[in-house]
């Protein structure tokens, strides 16, 4: 049996997912978190059935890709979970209407359940259950009140008992609110009132600008305490005197050394420079990248379980029509800070093919991600705040010059923002961490072998003499255009696999503050890692892929010569 | 803008309310903003609006809403305060 989870976007369907399943689905406080679908599997009693989290959507007429997606589903499904927000009555009746019209077996949970009580809304679920004819579950998922009830009443799974016409749809729901719903007049909430105050400019914008002064401030403190406190001395002072020994007992030399324990520079392990499986290949995604994925993760999830994002959207919208998007493209942009792969997925919630292909190029070209980002404070970073401003200054130039011109010569249409905004809410401290620790787990088995594999990569490269062949070929190109040594292209071919590794093998080479501002710049531009390029190939598909590409090495050239030129 | 107290969305004073008498777009515009509770007759306070005709923020019933400048503009109220 298949059970679809359908509803309008942001009422919790993953939430639901997520406890009726045991598999956690990334849930945020913002419409179209979830752009593809989850599948997981639950007991009935003795049976197993599959359940769906599919894209949330107000209509079974679609309007956006996530939206098709949803609709798309529901040919497949023996049952429908309608999630509905109980705080939005008459706006979420909508679908389930037309749910009901398709006379596909249902059972409705009535979730935000206990917004309501504070809201001032009262609903009479029995009789609610009387009218549509099907059971009628109050929830509220991320405690877990009433999951248990839902699971128990799906056996009463049935077609209901509505007849309605298209035309009256709404009719038919003002009678059903108007017999079930008693509002009491309340005043409004502290909290909606700074829901208010962040969307208009006075207040929003200082709001705006304090937030993300607070965001990067908190994730430096968290990510550079991380590492100085924690993971530095632990690889220095416990991890390296065990693999010096490791290095003794393998004759401090040879090919199997230089594989799992690297170069010695001086004698001794230097845990950037060295290029072992053992020494670099931890230290880098672990005791380096880490604690800053932790750290931005940690304030992302704030961010988007608080419902910050779409209010953020609505004052950078102006901006963002100029790159020909929208406020909401902020979405992708800032997700595509921790991976480029969940951003360029984010793209969806993007109504038109030409948003979505500038999103993912500027995206893809402009934005490092979190791991690339750490690498170039750790490296760059030592030289001063200067090459760092140097390196994010030009990358936002890029990021902007480049959205104009797109915006210019590419085809297509650009809609308007067009969005819900949700409720403020305190995130529950619960799912923040579960979400989080979901983050942290993908990047340790997602990421930490594509950096070894990197490292591997790396060492049998040097070895037989491919990076020093591609280095002559691309010599004008490296040397004359970029200004940088010959050995730099290691980094270029490297950086198709892994950013952080490439950034972190510029540092034996010695380079100077502007070669270094050069190579991260172009390392950032020039191409998607090999993850990203996956995603955005099957986003965009392989011709606009194509373009998107050309477009990347075309301006990471002529950034990285013009950089070369002026520093 | 036309007489009797009945002007655009996007005209509206921060904080207004008003009643939707018209919707000015086609049918794909209209069903986007129905289904979000925006319909003739619905009661709406205009939440904020942003500098050099940015979109619009919108109240109904529980739901905010933002839209953009263009469809506000589309958007026909009757202010009642």
């Amino acid at each position: 049996m298949r059970i679809l989870l359908m509803g309008n976007p942001n009422v919790g369907k993953s939430v639901v997912f997520s406890r009726l399943t045991g598999v956690n689905v990334i849930a945020s406080n913002y419409p179209g978190t979830t752009v593809e679908f989850a599948k997981g599997s639950m007991r009935i009693g003795a049976e197993k059935a599959e359940l769906i989290d599919v894209p949330g959507t107000y209509t079974l007429e679609p309007t956006s890709r996530a939206e098709e997606v949803a609709v798309d589903m529901l040919k497949e499904g023996d049952v429908v979970i309608n999630v509905v927000d109980a705080t939005n009555l008459e706006r979420n009746l909508y679908l389930t209407l037309e749910l009901l019209q398709r006379k596909i077996p249902m059972v409705v949970a009535l979730n935000l359940w206990d917004e309501t009580r504070h809201t001032g809304i009262a609903i009479d679920v029995e009789e609610l259950e009387e009218l549509l004819g099907v059971p009628v579950v109050p929830t509220t998922a991320v405690t877990g009140e009433g999951i248990k009830e839902l699971v128990s009443r799906f056996p009463e799974a049935r077609k209901g008992s509505h007849e309605a016409e298209d035309e009256d749809l709404w009719h038919r729901i003002g009678e059903i609110v108007g017999r079930v719903q008693k509002l009491t007049h309340r005043h409004h909430s502290l909290l909606e009132r700074f829901g208010d105050a962040s969307v208009r400019p006075g207040t929003g914008i200082p709001i705006a600008l304090l937030v993300l002064y607070l965001t990067f401030k908190i994730i430096r403190f968290v990510g550079e305490g991380l590492i100085g406190y924690l993971f530095e001395p632990l690889f220095e002072n416990f991890w390296k005197p065990l693999m010096m020994k490791v290095s003794l007992l393998l004759g401090s030399t040879g090919f199997v050394h230089d594989i799992l324990i690297g170069k010695l520079v001086d004698g001794d392990i230097d845990f950037v420079e060295s290029l072992g499986l053992l020494t670099t290949g931890l230290f880098v995604p672990i005791a380096m990248v880490l604690p800053y994925v932790f750290s931005f993760y940690l304030i992302l999830g704030f961010l988007e379980d608080s419902g910050y994002l779409p209010r953020l959207a609505v004052l950078v919208d102006n901006i963002m029509h100029r790159l020909g998007l929208h406020g909401l493209a902020i979405i992708p942009m800032l997700l595509g800070i921790g991976c480029n792969v969940p951003g360029a997925l984010a793209t969806r919630v993007l109504e038109t093919r030409r948003e979505r292909f500038i999103a993912a190029t500027l995206m893809a070209i402009a934005i490092p991600c979190m791991a690339q980002l750490a690498m170039i404070i750790g490296l760059v970073g030592k030289t001063g705040a200067k090459g760092l401003g140097l390196v994010f200054g030009t990358l936002f130039v890029v990021w902007v010059a480049l959205g104009l011109l797109l915006n210019r010569v590419v085809k297509g249409e650009s809609p308007e923002i067009f969005v819900e905004i949700p409720s403020y809410r305190i995130p529950y401290w619960n799912a923040s961490a579960k979400k989080l620790w979901m983050r942290i787990r993908s990047f340790i088995t997602e990421a930490v072998p594509f950096v070894l594999v990197g490292v591997f990569a790396v060492n049998i490269f040097y070895a037989l003499g491919i990076i020093e062949f591609v280095g002559k070929i691309a010599a004008p190109v490296i040397t004359g255009m970029l200004g940088l040594p010959k050995e730099a292209v290691g980094a270029l071919i490297i950086g198709f696999l892994r950013k952080d590794v490439a950034i972190g093998m510029l540092a034996p080479l010695g380079l100077n503050l502007s070669q270094l501002v050069v190579a991260s710049v172009v390392l950032a531009m020039y191409f998607p890692c090999v993850a990203t390029f996956a995603i955005m190939a099957k986003e965009l598909g392989a011709k606009d892929m194509l373009k998107s590409a050309g477009i990347m090495v075309a301006s990471a050239l002529l950034v990285g010569s013009l950089l070369n030129l002026i520093l | 803008m036309s007489g009797n107290g009945r002007i655009v969305l996007a005209a509206m004073q921060t904080g207004q309310t008003g009643k939707v008498v018209q919707i000015q777009g086609g049918r794909g515009m209209i069903g986007r903003l129905e289904v979000l509770g925006i319909r003739i007759g619905r009661e709406l306070r205009k939440v904020s609006s942003q500098f050099m005709r940015g979109p619009v923020v919108l109240e109904v019933g529980n739901t905010q809403i933002a839209v953009g400048f263009g469809m506000a503009s589309k958007i026909l109220v009757e202010v009642t305060e």
